[in-house]
Parts: structure tokens; sequence; C-alpha cells
């Protein structure tokens, strides 16, 4: 079942066009890792498909609706700087902030909202801190938070940037682990990723993306030294291509 | 001793003053916990500023100070919000332009109204012994309805404090909470501005806030503890200009500053102590 389409999607950035005619679909089960140099559009893309920023070219759907209806039924994991960890609150407070728009103007959270989010803390191995304040956790803690609060709204999309960036092993296992879970359970996941090993250890295709998809397929499948070499805009870098494992 | 604490009880000004002070000193404490958790102290202090040509006019058509001051204050607010979608201009920047062209409009509508000194220093510095009936009502009314919405949207501005991009991508209408936040702002600002006057109205939103948040971690409860500082600060104020015969406003904000500064020297104590008692909760809820 396809859960993300994206079909010739461009997007304007100040005047520049930092995709054009980016196509692709993740269906239930599947794990996508996007993958592409720095201003490749990675993040762009992810603001796209939340309705975050118009699209000049295209189309999203998303389980079959618009970005903009399907607010509120996508997981999105931001990176941790995106976040204001001195900000009072505790760990479940702040998990529970994933649902706020879902619980409803002028309501408190029922049984259904608590139950959704001790049930994130269980799945992000959280509970044992659910009342520590913010400001004290570890940098996989905070992580794990922000996971967390996506899990808290039973998302079919979950889109994470950089979630492994600078993350111990342990965290790292953790996740990997859980995101396993997620897509046996119908879970579709797009994430971002600068670790290009991890990604082809965790994920079950790989995009490239550098404006434009430039490769799309299992990691096996992308074995070609020249598409790394095309997608990363480089004209030779045995670094790269062998920390990839594309060449020994 | 005892004649000290009720004696200025029997005037009847002393009553009112003590009924605005408090309020103000509750309301400000509430919505600053906000203003502080979200860096908005400078916005804070140009809605201050931006108020007083509403209030010159007001007191020119001799109509309500207080609606004077909260069409001035919303005014200039929608203005920030709007001329900083400009992205070569930082919020900022353009908070400077406005606050001091609205001093500027109202110091020039204010030297329109013949002998305009005594009204601009009551309002530069408070005037707590001279407000009547009506400003005692206008306070209790608006203090209530800030304090009503404060707690119905407590849980949107908690999500888009946090986090606003997340907030805004499952789709909570950002500009209008923030203008929401703007206009609460505005307002109790306006309702204190009797009390401590225009230039000091900051402390009282920013200064009780500050010593709550040195107190604890939870917004919750620094939402409890930053109205009682302001109350108490307020009330202790007003009872040493009384006693002394010194400027309330002036007290008011110095004794919330001594206990800022109290709560700064011994806070990390507190803190310690807090952050070990919520560990030991962690631990007996998980082990229950």
């Amino acid at each position: 079942m396809t859960v993300l389409t994206v079909t010739g999607v461009s997007v304007e950035l100040g005047g520049r066009e930092v995709l054009n005619d980016v196509s692709l679909t993740i269906s239930a089960r599947e794990h996508v890792g996007l993958i592409g140099p720095n201003g490749a559009g990675k993040t762009t893309l992810l603001r796209s498909l939340l309705g975050l920023l118009p699209i000049t070219a295209g189309s999203i759907t998303i389980d079959g609706r618009t970005p903009h209806e399907a607010r509120g039924s996508i997981g999105y994991v931001p990176q941790r700087h995106e976040f204001v960890w001195d900000y009072p609150v505790q760990v479940r407070t702040a998990v529970m902030t994933g649902r706020t728009h879902r619980i409803g103007w002028l309501r408190r959270p029922g049984q259904v909202d608590k139950d959704a989010v001790q049930e994130a803390l269980e799945r992000v191995d959280l509970t044992d801190l659910a009342t520590r304040p913010i400001g004290e956790l570890s940098g996989g803690q905070r992580q794990r938070v922000l996971v967390a609060r996506a899990l808290a709204l039973k998302p079919s999309l979950l889109l994470l940037d950089e979630p492994f960036t600078g993350l111990d092993v342990p965290t790292q296992e953790i996740l990997t682990r859980l995101f396993k879970d997620l897509t046996a359970e119908d879970t579709a996941i797009l994430m971002t990723t600068h670790d290009l090993p991890a990604a082809a250890d965790t994920c079950h295709r790989l995009c490239l993306l550098n404006g434009t998809v430039v490769a799309d397929g299992s990691p096996e499948e992308l074995r070609d030294p020249a598409i790394w070499l095309r997608a990363f805009g480089v004209a030779r870098s045995e670094q790269l291509l062998h920390s990839l494992g594309v060449t020994r | 001793m005892i004649e000290f604490f009720t004696e200025p009880w029997t005037h009847v000004f002393m009553q009112r003053a003590f009924l605005v002070v408090l309020m103000s000193g509750i309301v400000c404490g509430v919505i600053g916990t906000h203003v502080a958790l979200r860096g908005m102290a400078f916005i804070g202090d140009a809605v201050a500023h931006s108020v007083f040509p509403g209030i010159a006019i007001a007191f020119v058509l001799k109509t309500s100070l207080v609606l004077g001051g909260i069409v001035a204050g919303l005014i200039t607010a929608l203005s920030v919000a709007v001329f900083s979608q400009n992205r070569r201009l930082k919020e900022d920047t353009v908070i400077g332009v406005f606050f001091a062209a609205a001093f500027g409009l109202g110091i020039v509508v204010m030297s329109t109204a013949p002998g305009y000194g005594g009204s601009l220093e009551s309002f530069l510095f408070g005037s707590v012994l001279g407000i009547g009936n009506a400003d005692v009502v206008t306070v209790a009314i608006a203090g209530a309805v800030l304090l009503l919405i404060t707690g119905a949207l407590h849980k949107e501005f908690v999500t888009v404090g946090l986090d606003r991009e997340t907030a805004r991508s499952v789709g909570l209408p950002i500009f209008w909470l923030d203008l929401a936040m703007y206009a609460m702002v505005t307002v109790s600002i306006v309702i204190s501005i009797q009390a401590v006057g225009n230039i000091l109205v900051l402390a009282l939103l920013i200064t009780p806030a500050a010593c709550a948040r040195l107190l604890t971690d939870r917004i919750g409860v620094m939402m409890l503890i930053a109205p009682v500082i302001g109350a108490f600060s307020g009330l202790t104020g007003l009872y040493l200009s009384y006693a002394f015969n010194l400027a309330a406003g002036g007290l008011i904000v110095l004794t919330a500053t001594a206990v800022f500064i109290a709560c700064w020297v011994f806070a990390p104590r507190h803190g310690l102590l807090s952050r070990r008692t919520s560990r030991a909760t962690a631990v007996v809820s998980a082990n229950p």
C-alpha cells in the first residue's frame, strides 16, 4: 500500500529553485533513507511534505490526501536544535505536546491521549524518565523524546531529519530496532541522514537527492560508484566510496 | 506593630490601591511566565511604550485610559507582526522603530493638553493612590478574562513555545496564537500601568517570572510562584510607600528585585533540592 506519492515536485526558496521535478513513492513497511550533500534540498523536501512550504509544480499525496489535509497525522522529528530544551516541562508533557492539535481547543488530554503518550514513552524506553525536566536530558535521551512526541500521534508516515547525528552507539541501536518494529507494523519511514553506512545498514531503500532524485533503489542496487559521485557532485572520492562500502 | 499592618486599610484610597496592586501582580506574574520563557522581554518593553499614545489621546478626549492604551498597544503589535514579514528586517529592529515612534506620538499628543506635566508624570511613574472605583472594576474584569484565556490556551502556548515549526506542521495557527499572546501582554501592561507606571511595568512582568524560573522546572508551578511573588512585591512596596512616604511604583519594583537577588543567590540549593525530589518521585512512580 502506497503511503506517500511525490510526483514531479519543484520548490523555490527565495526565487531559487531548490527542488526540481522530484518523484518518489514510499509504501507502508518501507524505511527509506534520503541522502545527499548539504544544500541538496533534503530538509526542504521534508518541509514540503509537511505542508510548511508551497510547491511550484507537481503533486504530493499522503494516504490519498494533500499535505495540508494530512496535517496532524504525519509524525515529524526535527533536528534536535529546533527544540527549546530549557523550557520548564517534564518529558511526559513534552511528548504530550505532539497531540495538542488532535486533542482540540479548550480540551484537556483524555485517557486515549494519556495511553498514546505512555505507549510512545515505552517504545523509546523513556518511562523511567517520564517526570524528568527536559533540560536535564542527554543528547540521546532528547532524540528519543522527539521520536516519542512524533509516535504519540500513531502516524502512518514518520519523517525524521538527521535522527542519528551526534548520537552514541547504544542510542543508535535503540532507534534502529524501533524503526524496524515500526515498519513491521505498517508504518512508512522517510529519514534524511549524513550517516551513509548506518543508512545502508538500516534502510530498505536509499534515495539519492541533489536538487532532483539522482538514484533510487536498494543499497545493493546502488553499488555503482558513478551514481554516488554524481549525487554528491564530486569527481572522485575514494574516502566517500570506501565509507559506503561501494569500493574496497 | 499590628496597627502598622492594619492602619493603611482604614483608608479607602489604600484599599483600592491594594486591590489593584494585588491583581496586577497576579496577572503580570502569570502572563510574564510566558514572556520570560519565550524571550519576549523586549516586546514587553515595546508594548509598554507603545500604549502611551493611546493613553495620551484618551486623556485629551477624556475617555477611558485603559481602552485607549489597549487599542494603541494592539495596533503596534499588529504593525510589528506585519512589517517583520519583510525578511530583510529582524523583528527586534522593527519593534525598535515602532515603539519609539509610538512614544514620540504620545508625547506630541500629550503636549496639546493643558497642564500635561502632572499627567505625564503619573503615567510614567504610576499613581496608585489616585485610583478610582471604576478603575478597580476594569482591572478586575480584564484580569479575570486574561487568566481565563491563559488557562484555556495553555497547552497550545506550551506547544508553540517548545517548537514552533513542529507546532505549525501539525496545523496550529501560529500567527493567531502569537497575536493572542501580544494582545494579552498588552492588556496586562495597560491594567498595571496605574500601579507602577509605564517605565517600571516591565519589572512587574519579567522579574517575578525570572524568580520563579530559578525556583522550579515546571511551567505550571512557575505560574503559581510568579503571581505570588508579584502580589507580595506589590503589597510590600505599597506598605513601605505608606509607612515612609516614598514613591510606591519604585518601591514595588525594588521589592521584586530584592526577591530576585535572593532567589539568584539561594536558588542553586533549592534547585538542587527540587531536582532530588523530582528524581525520587520518578523512582517511586517507576517502582510503585
